[in-house]
C-alpha cells in the first residue's frame, strides 16, 4: 500500500500543457506524471526523464538469439550428429545465415516486449488508479504529487493560472494492483484492509 | 509518429472534417459500442460456413491422406503450396505498412496500418495451414521442431530451405502478433474506460493490461515500436525471400533462379497491397470511416500497387530472356514450351494480364482514385498473383526430365478446393471478429497527427506559410 495526494489538472491543448509544465516544474512542485492519450513529443524531455535505455536491451537480446543459433545449428550438426549432406561441410555457415538472422529477430522482438511490460508494470489483471478517465479519450491530465512542504490550495490555484481546466485533489494508491476493471475492490484484499480504505 | 510539427500546406490533408481528439476516439470507438449490422452477420455466418466446409475436406485429407488430392507423381505440390505462397505473399503488406513506412516517415500509414496488420496475422495463420496439413501425416508435424529427443536424436536438417521455412513463418507471425498487440495496448485503455457494461469493462481491462498514459510509458512505448519496426523490416524481406529459396535452391528448370527473392518479395507486397484494398474499401464504406482511411491514402496504395506490379513484370520478361539467353535446353523447353504455351498456357497470360498490363492504368490518377475501379483491380491482382504462383509450381512440375513421369491434366479435388476455401473461412471469419471488437484504426495515433495534417487544422495553417524562418522557428518551438 502506497497511499498518496494528489493535486490532479487537466488541459485539452498539448500547446498550454507544454509551457504549465515547465512553469509548475520551475515553482518547485515535484509532477507525479502526466497522463496524456497519444504520445506527445518532447513532453519526456520537459518533464526531465530521461530517455530509455530499451532498445539497449533489445539489442542484446538480439545478439543472444544470434549465438544461440550459431552455436545449436553448430554443435549439432559438427558435434552431435554429422550427417554427410550432398559432400557438403559440415561447417556450412552460409547456409545458417537464415535461421541465425530469423531467431536474431525473434530474441530481440519477444525480450523487448516482455522488458516493455515488465517496466510498464503491465499484465493481464494489472489494475492502476486513474486520475482522470479521458487521460485515454481527449485530457492531457497533470498530476502533482502533494509532499509535506505542499500547499494544496496554492498548488490548485498555481494550476488553475496555468491553463488547467478541471482541477482536484484526490488520495490514491499510486503503484498497481492485482484487480478487474470491472470490480472497485481489489482481488485477494483482507477484510481488514476493505473496512479501513 | 513523426516528429515534424508542421505539414506543408499543399499536402492533402489525412484526416477529414472538422475534428477533435473526442471526436477521433467517438468515430472509431464506435462500432465496438454498437450493435454489429444485419451485414455483419451475414458475412460473419457466411465465413463460419466456408470455415466448417475447409474443417471438413480436411478432416477426409487426415484420415484418407493426401490421396484426396489429385497430385500427382510429379506434381507433389499443386494447389496447397500455391495457396501457401499466396497467403504469405498477401501476409507482407501489414508490416511493410507498419514497419517500413513507419522508418519512412509516412504520416499516412496511420489512417490503415491496424487494419492491415491484423490482415497480415490471419494472412500467415492461413499460410501456416498448407505446409503443415501437405505432409500427410499431420500428427508428426512436431518432428521439424529441433529438440532432444529418443529419434537418435535425430535433428531436422538446418541446411534445408524447408526447415528455414518453419523458422521464418514463426518468427514473422510472433513478431508481427508483438508489434499489433503493443501497439493496440492504449486503444484497448480508452475503449475500456469509456465502457458502461461490466462484461466490457472486464474484457477491455483484461486486454489492455494497465496501461494508463503515462508519460514515460509512451517514452518506452515508441522506443519499443521503432525498433520493433528495424526489426519488422528485414524480417518482412527476409520471409518470401526464404519462401522464395523453397524454389530457388532446388535444380528444377523454371525454379532454379537467382531472381527469386526480390521477384517473389516484389509479388507479395503488391499481392498484399491488393488485398489491403479490397478490404479497406469495405470497410471505410461498412463502417463509415471515410473521412480517416481518405482517397488520399487509398490513391497512395494504388502509387505502391503500380510500382510493384512493374517490379513484377520486370522480373517475368527477364526470366523469358535468360531463359533464351542462358542456353539451358531444360529452361528453355520449360519457358517457351511449357509455361506461355502448351497446356497450361491460359495460366500463363491470364497471370500476364492481370499483374503486369491491367496495373499500369494505375498511372491515371483520375483511376487511381477511383473507388469502383480500385476495388476490382484489387481483386483482378489477387487472382493474379494466385495464378502466378500456380504457374511456377504447376508449369515446372507437369513435365520432368523423364517423359515417362509427365502427368496428366492437374485439375484440383474438391477437397483441395475445399480447404482452399476454409482458409478464406478462417480469414474471414477472424477479420469480420476484429472489425467489430477491435479499434480498427490506430486512435492514438491518428491523435497524434491531427493537428497537422487534419483538414480543418491544415485550413488555418496558411498562415503559417508566409512567416520567415526565425519566426515560424520561434512559433513552432515555443516550449523548448
Amino acid at each position: 500500500m502506497d497511499i498518496r495526494k494528489f493535486v490532479v489538472g487537466s488541459f485539452d491543448d498539448e500547446a498550454v500543457l507544454f509551457p504549465a509544465v515547465e512553469k509548475v516544474r520551475k515553482a518547485g512542485y515535484k509532477i507525479h506524471d502526466v497522463y496524456t492519450p497519444f504520445p506527445v513529443h518532447g513532453l519526456d524531455k520537459a518533464l526531465g526523464l530521461r530517455d530509455t535505455s530499451l532498445h539497449t536491451a533489445g539489442f542484446i537480446y538480439g545478439l543472444t538469439g544470434l549465438t544461440t543459433a550459431l552455436s545449436f545449428i553448430s554443435w549439432i550438426l559438427t558435434k552431435d550428429w554429422i550427417q554427410n549432406y550432398g559432400g557438403k561441410p559440415h561447417f556450412s555457415l552460409p547456409a545458417w545465415i537464415p535461421i541465425m538472422f530469423e531467431l536474431t529477430v525473434l530474441f530481440s522482438a519477444v525480450g523487448m516486449v516482455l522488458t516493455f511490460c515488465y517496466l510498464c508494470q503491465m499484465a493481464p489483471f494489472v489494475k492502476k488508479h486513474h486520475f482522470s478517465l479521458r487521460a485515454t479519450d481527449d485530457l492531457f491530465v497533470m498530476v502533482i504529487e502533494c509532499t509535506a512542504k505542499t500547499n494544496v490550495q496554492e498548488a490548485e490555484a498555481f494550476l488553475a493560472a496555468n491553463g488547467a481546466l478541471d482541477i482536484n485533489v484526490q488520495v490514491a494508491e499510486a503503484g498497481w494492483w492485482i484487480g478487474r476493471y470491472d470490480m472497485d475492490r481489489k482481488l485477494f484484499e483482507t477484510q481488514t484492509e476493505a473496512a479501513t480504505a | 509518429m513523426s516528429v515534424i510539427k508542421y505539414e506543408s500546406f499543399v499536402r492533402e490533408p489525412l484526416i477529414d472534417g472538422d475534428k477533435t481528439y473526442k471526436q477521433v476516439t467517438e468515430d472509431i470507438v464506435y462500432t465496438i459500442e454498437a450493435k454489429p449490422t444485419r451485414l455483419w452477420h451475414i458475412g460473419f455466418w457466411i465465413s463460419v460456413a466456408l470455415l466448417l466446409f475447409g474443417v471438413y475436406s480436411l478432416y477426409k485429407e487426415v484420415v484418407y491422406g493426401t490421396g484426396q488430392w489429385n497430385l500427382g507423381k510429379t506434381i507433389g505440390w499443386g494447389w496447397d503450396i500455391t495457396n501457401f505462397v499466396w497467403w504469405v505473399g498477401i501476409g507482407h503488406a501489414g508490416t511493410l505498412i507498419s514497419a517500413i513506412l513507419l522508418l519512412f516517415r509516412q504520416g499516412w500509414r496511420t489512417g490503415v496500418n491496424r487494419a492491415a496488420e491484423a490482415m497480415t496475422i490471419f494472412a500467415v495463420m492461413c499460410a501456416g495451414q498448407f505446409p503443415i496439413w501437405h505432409m500427410g501425416r499431420v500428427w508428426m508435424a512436431f518432428f521439424v521442431m529441433p529438440y532432444p529427443n529418443t529419434r537418435g536424436p535425430l535433428w531436422p536438417n538446418f541446411n534445408s530451405p524447408l526447415l528455414w521455412d518453419v523458422f521464418a513463418i514463426s518468427t514473422y507471425f510472433t513478431v508481427s502478433l508483438l508489434f499489433w498487440y503493443s501497439g493496440l495496448l492504449p486503444d484497448f485503455a480508452t475503449v475500456r474506460d469509456r465502457a458502461k457494461t461490466k462484461l466490457r469493462k472486464l474484457l477491455y481491462g483484461m486486454a489492455s493490461f494497465g496501461w494508463n498514459g503515462s508519460t514515460k510509458h509512451w517514452q518506452r512505448f515508441e522506443s519499443l515500436s521503432l525498433v520493433l519496426a528495424g526489426l519488422s523490416t528485414p524480417l518482412v524481406l527476409s520471409v518470401h525471400t526464404i519462401v522464395s529459396f523453397d524454389f530457388a535452391t532446388s535444380i528444377v528448370p523454371g525454379w532454379h533462379t537467382t531472381i527469386f527473392p526480390p521477384y517473389f518479395v516484389a509479388g507479395a507486397v503488391f499481392s498484399g497491397f491488393a488485398m489491403v484494398q479490397t478490404l479497406m474499401l469495405i470497410v471505410r464504406k461498412v463502417m463509415n470511416l471515410q473521412d480517416y482511411i481518405t482517397l488520399g491514402h487509398i490513391e497512395a496504395m494504388n502509387k505502391v500497387i503500380v510500382l510493384t506490379g512493374s517490379i513484377v513484370g520486370c522480373a517475368y520478361l527477364t526470366e523469358l530472356f535468360i531463359a533464351w539467353y542462358g542456353a539451358n535446353q531444360y529452361e528453355y523447353d520449360i519457358f517457351y514450351k511449357y509455361r506461355i504455351a502448351g497446356a497450361y498456357g491460359w495460366s500463363y497470360w491470364l497471370m500476364m494480364t492481370c499483374n503486369v498490363i491491367s496495373p499500369q492504368l494505375f498511372w491515371f490518377r483520375k483511376l487511381r482514385r477511383n473507388i469502383g475501379f480500385t476495388f476490382f483491380m484489387s481483386i483482378i491482382v489477387n487472382v493474379g498473383m494466385w495464378f502466378e504462383r500456380f504457374v511456377i509450381i504447376v508449369s515446372s512440375l507437369y513435365r520432368d526430365y523423364l517423359p515417362s513421369s509427365w502427368s496428366l491434366y492437374y485439375r484440383p479435388t474438391i477437397f483441395e478446393v475445399g480447404f482452399y476455401l476454409g482458409t478464406f473461412g478462417l480469414f474471414f471469419f477472424c477479420f469480420f471478429l476484429f472489425a467489430k471488437y477491435f479499434p480498427t484504426i490506430a486512435i492514438a495515433e491518428v491523435k497524434s497527427i491531427l493537428k497537422t495534417s487534419g483538414e480543418s487544422y491544415k485550413a488555418k495553417m496558411g498562415d503559417l506559410e508566409k512567416l520567415s524562418l526565425e519566426e515560424f522557428d520561434k512559433k513552432m518551438n515555443h516550449h523548448h
